[in-house]
């Protein structure tokens, strides 16, 4: 394998960090050198990560199932800190990649002028979620957890104004509080097992004394409970909707992946750590994902049907979303949680081109006058008065149909309607779940089923508000090239995911038959001595 | 006796910490936080079990680990530290800033209506 090879994986991590740092550099008038940066950076992230993908997709080293793990700094593996790129992180690193650079576009347009160091943030943010999805070790795991959040922090104040200040001080007072659940549990977690590298812990959790596995046990709720606040799950999740919606859209688009990123991280850990091989604590809190889940999909389904906002309707469906993958995740079951991650990829996709456009559509309607003063104004001439910000550049022509087009895409992705890819997602899981038979599959059956028909009612309702009945003296809407490549990227991908749906639920199949024999990834990261 | 200060000592921060953190006011909720990081950050190091006149640091050879304490946890809650008080001066800003845009230090952003 030659050195580039080698260090692919740190790429997704390394790179976006060192053009963050760079980027400060400049002042901030240069916008042009600045947007060149980081477009560049995102490329170079969507190509290291279609790469690593296609990697793990037809394995590495002549086929076969392959974790590929990085020591950094070359300790071995229970005592230094591993990167482990298997099939789970780097498709959700390729998504990742996918959101941002279409995200990134979209605030090209102007949405990056809106406040100062958007780039950086942004960069910082993407840093933070790669890093999230490649880690090994718990520890680190919270330290991308934290940049994640501190860029998020400053990106949802992007843009400035009453609402985001006012949703942003809710939703940065609930992550620093779940922050601190996450130290609890980790350091309970290490107090029990005495170590922090997620496969040396499940090595170890069959072997915990049994005066204290309940101790144990208390530190993996608490470490679930702050996930399960990051996916939004109900009642984690009232803080989702306002803060996401008061966001910028770009910015929004993006976060759609966060909540995704807590989803991993418990579908990763309950396999991992709670799989057959964990003795007595064997399914530990499934039941409580499951039932959680699914009180997630009727809250999320009920806000989508009651919400009078596109921003707002796209925040329900980012929980809606969550909530499904929770629910099969919970419930259990290999065939049910490859169609669920196969479905996690399409509606993430989907929620974020909802966000995207619904700024588009509702754009005009709500006064930029909210906007009435910066947070960091310093070194930054008034941004809201900038003549610059209003002109979209060159403008797409018959905006209306190609937004209807576009938003139909995205409600039959959401809602999970043929012919395209969150249909194909539903159906293989609720395939599974009929062969599954038994009381809780009908009942998940049943809530999906409502929450796709939830999803379309709300969704149209919202669609025809934001598209046909439009105000007398509302101007007609707009839509820059940027912007409109933005959004066709997100839908096309999803798409393609449709027409490409044979073997993209292969993949996640595949993917799923791998994270039930957790022995693989354990031995992939411990070597052989294990 | 250690252990049972100590643990009042996480107990008290960490209960006075969530009162706070319930409260209306944003400059409670910011003392609120403070407090519950300081409860976890001495939580963490308990995790590494409490010794006296133990060095975290290993030296010379012939070492016997006995000798020392868990070196883990400590380089752990330095980095919780660091992290917690950066997001803190954050949370700071805006606050200040809430409270200048808003006219108000309720949470809300409103005064309650009496």
């Amino acid at each position: 394998m030659s050195i580039w090879q080698t260090h692919l994986i740190v790429g997704p991590i390394v790179l976006p960090m060192a053009v963050a740092a760079a980027m400060l550099l400049f002042d901030e008038r240069r916008r042009v050198l600045k947007g060149a940066l980081s477009l560049g950076a995102m490329a170079a992230i969507l190509v290291m990560a279609l790469v690593l993908l296609q990697e793990s997709a037809t394995g590495a080293t002549g086929g076969g199932d392959t974790a590929r793990v990085y020591r950094l700094a070359d300790w071995m593996a229970p005592f230094g800190i591993v990167l482990v790129a298997d099939r789970l992180s780097t498709l959700m690193v390729a998504l990742t990649s996918v959101l941002g650079a279409c995200s990134l576009i979209f605030a090209l347009a102007r949405w990056d002028r809106a406040g100062p160091r958007f780039h950086a943030l942004f960069l910082l943010l993407i840093m933070g979620v790669n890093g999230a999805f490649l880690t090994g070790d718990l520890f680190n795991l919270f330290v991308f957890f934290e940049i994640m959040l501190a860029a998020s922090y400053g990106l949802v104040l992007h843009g400035s104004g009453e609402r985001r200040i006012r949703a942003g001080l809710t939703y940065i007072a609930v992550n620093i509080t779940a922050s601190s659940l996450f130290l609890i549990g980790v350091s309970l977690i290490y107090g029990v097992t005495g170590t922090l590298n997620m496969a040396d812990l499940a090595v170890r959790i069959p072997q915990i004394a049994a005066d204290s596995r309940g101790l144990f046990h208390i530190g993996a709720a608490v470490l679930g409970v702050a996930f399960l606040i990051k996916c939004a799950m109900w009642p984690l999740g009232f803080w989702l909707t306002p803060a996401y919606s008061a966001a910028s859209a770009p910015t929004a688009a993006v976060f759609a992946i966060l909540s995704k990123v807590g989803v991993y991280v418990i579908i990763r850990l309950s396999l991992l750590l709670f799989g057959e091989g964990a003795g007595l604590s064997h399914g530990f809190g499934q039941t409580w994902i499951m039932v959680g889940g699914l009180a997630t999909v009727a809250f999320g389904t009920a806000g989508l049907i009651g919400s009078h906002d596109l921003s707002k309707g796209a925040g329900f469906g980012v929980m809606v979303s969550s909530g499904t993958v929770l629910t099969i995740v919970g419930l259990g079951g290999t065939e049910a949680l490859g169609g669920a991650i196969f479905y996690l990829v399409g509606s993430t996709l989907a929620c974020g081109a909802l966000f995207l456009l619904g700024e588009v559509l509702q754009r005009g309607r709500e006064e930029d006058g909210l906007q009435l003063r910066a947070v960091f104004d310093d070194e930054y001439r008034d941004p809201f008065h900038d003549e610059e910000r209003n002109e979209p550049g060159l403008v797409i022509p018959g905006a209306v149909a190609a937004l209807g087009g576009l938003f139909l895409i995205c409600t039959l992705m959401v809602a999970g309607l043929p012919p395209l890819a969150g249909f194909i997602g539903k159906l293989a899981m609720i395939d599974a779940l009929i062969g599954a038979g038994g009381t809780a599959s009908w009942v998940v059956i049943a809530f999906l089923s409502l929450s796709s028909l939830g999803a379309m009612i709300g969704l149209t309702r919202l669609g025809v508000g934001a598209i046909w009945v439009r105000e007398e003296d509302a101007p007609p809407p707009v839509v820059g090239a940027a912007e409109f490549t933005a959004i066709t990227g997100l839908l096309g991908a999803c798409v393609l995911l449709a027409v490409f749906g044979g073997s993209g639920l292969l993949y996640t199949q595949h993917t799923a038959e791998w994270l039930a024999q957790p022995q693989a990834y354990v031995q992939a990261v411990l070597g052989d001595g294990q | 006796m250690m252990e049972l200060v100590l643990a009042l000592a996480i107990g008290v921060l960490a209960a006075s910490g969530v009162w706070l953190l319930l409260r209306p006011r944003t400059f409670q909720v910011i003392m609120g936080l403070a407090l519950l990081s300081y409860a976890v950050n001495l939580f963490i190091v308990a995790m590494g079990r409490l010794r006296t006149g133990a060095p975290p640091v290993l030296k010379g050879d012939n070492i016997d680990p006995s000798h020392y304490t868990d070196p883990t946890p400590q380089a752990l809650v330095l980095t919780a530290i660091v992290i917690g008080f950066a997001l803190t001066a954050l949370f700071l800003v805006v606050i200040l800033a809430a409270r200048g845009i808003t006219g108000s230090d309720h949470v809300d952003g409103k005064e309650p209506e009496a």
